[in-house]
């Protein structure tokens, strides 16, 4: 139930998926709207604290994920032929690899400054600062480059699911929804 | 040796009967005596002070004809700094200084008007964001003389102030910030 077994994926590791597409699409969205508010606008503020503080938590998310998913089975994949097999292993490391390099990068921007960075004024997660010029300009190129891949691919993956559920007929996406007795 | 010193005879008779050159000065970056700095209001509750990191100079000044002076800086734009990272970032943007297309900004005097040779109003051409204006900096001179190192150094002090809009910087920041003062220190070592 709450583990990944050999042909279902367990509650926390489908919770953990959820939570984090809705999450980081949600990012994605508020990302794109604040940076074209404007000075006097009552978001200006608001929107990107809450994207940090939310992206902070994203961030535990992931490596908790990350934790999980190395300490419990995979499922065998489902894809009819080894090609649709290579590509959907292909397109979760792509997904994984791709995560990564946006929270980090958005951690990394935030953290340019060396001044720790509020999580909804609960607590505060300390700065990271790396020996390079000007790094939130380079944080800030990859956060972008990478906010927008991971969506592409994002669309990608939830057309893969798609296609798995209409045309294979398999349950690739009804074991992502709630875990399947084997 | 008869040859060299009739050479060296020439050039004196040559350069006695030239008028006295203006000396040429190389703004001290290196040393970082020199700074570009920048203030405007934030929401006309306070002043917002920065400055730009990188910039290079010369001038040259002669006492007995101050008004010859010529002014000559270039600055690097991506190199603002309003010691808070985001906002370096959003200004180095499109949204105000748009440093990929414009990495430089550079002033060029044309005249020095000056009734003591001490202060007055530096004309020159700003170009910023790749737009070219007139301004005025009101000059003050700081001091001059022997430095204790075996050079010579002469400084000033000068202030102006910019319409953004003139720049093309049409980013409202709200009424009280559309003009942006520039506060400059320059002291430069004579080569």
């Amino acid at each position: 139930m709450w583990r990944n077994s050999q042909h279902s994926y367990g509650l926390i590791q489908i919770l953990l998926h959820w939570t984090t597409a809705i999450l980081v699409t949600g990012m994605f969205a508020l990302g794109i709207y604040m940076v074209d508010l404007g000075y006097y606008d009552p978001w200006y503020h608001r929107a990107p604290a809450l994207h940090k503080s939310v992206g902070l938590l994203v961030i535990g998310l992931f490596l908790f994920r990350l934790v999980w998913r190395f300490g419990d089975p995979q499922p065998e994949p489902l894809g009819v032929n080894p090609w649709s097999r290579k590509a959907a292993g292909g397109m979760h490391l792509l997904l994984y690899l791709g995560l990564f390099a946006l929270l980090a990068s958005g951690y990394l921007i935030a953290s340019a400054d060396g001044r720790s960075i509020p999580v909804f004024d609960v607590f505060s997660v300390p700065a990271l600062t790396l020996p390079v010029e000007n790094q939130e300009e380079l944080a800030g190129d990859v956060h972008e480059v990478t906010a927008w891949s991971l969506m592409v691919l994002a669309v990608l993956h939830g057309a893969a699911a798609l296609k798995h559920r209409f045309i294979d007929k398999d349950a690739s996406l009804a074991r992502m929804l709630w875990p399947r007795r084997d | 040796m008869k040859k060299s010193l009739l050479s060296i005879l020439a050039v004196c008779a040559l350069s006695a009967g030239l008028p006295a050159v203006a000396a040429d000065y190389v703004v001290d970056t290196e040393g970082a005596h020199a700074s570009v700095n920048f203030k405007i209001p934030h929401l006309g509750y306070s002043f917002l002070l920065g400055r730009f990191d990188d910039f290079s100079g010369t001038f040259s000044f002669d006492p007995e004809n101050p008004k010859a002076a010529a002014v000559n800086v270039v600055i690097d734009t991506a190199s603002i700094n309003s010691n808070h990272a985001e906002r370096d970032r959003h200004l180095r943007s499109d949204d105000f200084l748009a440093v990929d297309k414009h990495p430089q900004a550079r002033f060029v005097s044309t005249k020095f008007e000056t009734a003591n040779g001490e202060s007055g109003q530096l004309h020159g051409q700003l170009t910023l964001r790749g737009i070219t204006r007139d301004i005025i900096i009101n000059v003050e001179k700081v001091g001059e003389g022997k430095d204790p190192w075996g050079g010579y150094r002469m400084g000033f002090a000068g202030n102006t102030s910019l319409k953004l809009a003139d720049f093309g910087i049409t980013t409202d920041l709200g009424p009280a910030s559309r003009e942006v003062e520039l506060m400059l220190h320059i002291e430069g070592v004579r080569q």
